[in-house]
């Protein structure tokens, strides 16, 4: 955390043994010092290294989470995705889910989790239809749209709504 | 196509510090995770789905305009040395490049557009990656380009899609939008000052978080601080990308002050730190990139604060990125031990600050009256 103009050095300017992994500089009455100190020194000053917050494990941030009260496994929760084979205990040790379909299989205790981390269960975001093989492109394209209008509508978007159905409009062959 | 050699400047636009607040802000990078239908995930994947992932987006490439010209590079084919160019230039993860020993796993892969500064990770932790890497603070620009490959891509292969979850991802933490955006910022005003730990906690309570200059897991140096949003489900996208922009700009005014505190309480100080930064890089024998980073700093501010008004922002993002290891050892032809790896940063440094540095201290002395030293 210096900007100085050497390297920081190896030990702890406290201590005197262990490694400096903090390098903290500061400036009083137009002075400036820089200290350089081990993690357990830092943490006793009150210091804490930027690095902190990113290097804690998600998947232990997740377990955490999980073991919240009201989110715990519901009977309905299987103790394994059919598709991939992940098992619930794994899921909850690794924090990565196996496949598509372990959204499916662990939907109730997920449907905790994302509550939890992201506030919400439902996506708002962009609507997504899969390509059809058979439809041609422009076919691909209207299916889409026409399933955005239904989101914008549901929703209420109406400004939304009126544009996608322009451009439905524009893209339909004259007399359907 | 395993040569990186035909692509020596390749995915270093960003560098050219061309977009906005670009003293401040290095990069903008949108990256929206992707998988397919019916296949495990990355870490769950068997060989036969990895090699079926891979094969799908061969066929796709070919009809995706964005892809016309790209280049599709396996990480198996490529040697070392050519993995860590990627990685230094931020255009794949360390998790892409696999274990130190045993290399990538098969499959993995990196699509690079031709013309926009987009590529595509594939078979990383989720199917598919594709990132938008702009210089400055361009987030409309970069979300735009990613989202554009992304509806190209999904109109030609299935991504998984849940109606309530939407896109979904390895990791619970990116389902919804699979949208990761993060601007990567310089704050050495806010770290001098000692205001830095009060915004980082700010922005955690405003649904932002910040990494390192690699991303997950790497460490802050140089000053360097990558924020990002925290959450991907439950916004719509522009609104995520709306929020960030407006929140790292009251980042950057925040620094602004920081630096105009600087300046008004501690002048010489921080003049002097600077001018220190600046000769240790203009004459040193050994850098060690740690050092380098933390010295970039120093000068960095002093571009910002008109002290170094002659060096440009885009020969220090030039020398923040290619006096990475990987890039020293291309230039040197051959693996270079640490120690001469050192001495390859520091004459390589010396030699485009000759070219491209800011007037010496000993002049600036005769402009003062002042006789000249030596």
């Amino acid at each position: 955390m210096t900007a100085e103009g050497k390297a920081p050095s190896e030990v702890c300017d406290i201590c005197g043994s262990r490694k400096a992994i903090v390098h903290l500089t500061q400036i009083e009455n137009n002075q400036m010092s820089t200290s350089h100190l081990c993690k357990e020194c830092a943490a006793a000053k009150g210091v804490e290294g930027p690095g902190e917050a990113a290097t804690l494990p998600l998947s232990n941030f997740l377990a955490q989470l999980g073991d919240e009260p009201g989110s715990k496994p519901s009977a309905a929760t299987a103790e394994a995705c059919s598709f991939c084979g992940l098992a619930f205990a794994d899921f909850r040790e690794a924090g990565r889910l196996g496949c598509p379909h372990c959204y499916t299989a662990f939907e109730d205790y997920l449907r905790g989790l994302l509550r939890r981390v992201h506030g919400s269960t439902q996506h708002v975001g962009k609507v997504y239809l899969p390509p059809d093989p058979s439809a041609s492109d422009v076919q691909k394209q209207l299916e889409l749209l026409r399933y955005k209008l239904q989101r914008a509508v549901d929703c209420e978007d109406f400004e939304r709504a009126a544009e996608l159905r322009d451009r439905i409009r524009m893209m339909e062959p004259a007399g359907s | 196509m395993s040569d990186l050699s035909i692509l020596p400047d390749y995915g270093l636009d960003w560098l050219d510090a061309s977009g906005e607040h670009s003293d401040i802000v290095l990069s903008t990078r949108v990256r929206i995770a992707r998988n397919l239908q019916g296949h495990a995930f990355g870490n769950r994947a068997r060989v036969n789905d990895r090699e079926v992932v891979l094969e799908q987006t061969r066929r796709a490439v070919e009809r995706v305009e964005l892809l016309k010209g790209s280049t599709l590079l396996e990480l198996r084919d490529l040697d070392p040395g050519g993995r860590r160019i990627l990685l230094e230039r931020r255009l794949v993860s360390r998790e892409l490049l696999g274990d130190v020993k045993t290399g990538p796993v098969g499959a993995s892969a990196v699509l690079l557009a031709s013309a926009d500064p987009l590529s595509v990770m594939i078979n990383e932790e989720d199917h598919f990656r594709i990132q938008g890497l702009v210089s400055g603070l361009r987030l409309k620009r970069a979300w735009h380009l990613a989202d554009r490959l992304d509806e190209e891509l999904g109109r030609e292969l299935p991504f998984a899609y849940h109606h309530e979850f939407g896109f979904l991802t390895s990791c619970p933490t990116n389902v919804g939008s699979g949208l990761r955006a993060s601007v990567l910022v310089h704050l050495p005003g806010l770290v001098l000052t000692k205001e830095i730990g009060k915004v980082l906690q700010g922005l955690a309570q405003v649904g932002l978080t910040f990494r390192g200059l690699y991303g997950e897991g790497s460490e802050v140096i140089g000053n360097f601080f990558q924020v990002s949003n925290q959450t991907t489900l439950g916004k719509g996208e522009e609104d995520l990308v709306e929020h960030l922009d407006q929140i790292v700009r009251q980042v950057i005014q925040y620094e602004t002050h920081a630096r105009q505190v600087l300046l008004r309480d501690a002048p010489q100080v921080t003049e002097d730190k600077i001018w220190r930064a600046y000769g240790l890089l203009r004459y040193a024998r050994s850098l060690s990139f740690e050092e380098l980073m933390n010295l970039l700093s120093g000068i960095r501010l002093g571009v910002g604060l008109k002290l170094l008004p002659e060096l440009r922002v885009y020969t220090l993002n030039k020398l923040m990125i290619l006096t990475q290891t990987a890039h020293l050892e291309q230039a040197a032809r051959r693996g270079l031990p640490p120690s001469e790896c050192d001495t390859h940063r520091a004459t390589y440094v010396r030699r485009i600050l000759v070219t491209e540095g800011a007037s010496p201290p000993d002049e600036r002395v005769e402009e003062d009256g002042s006789p000249p030293a030596g």
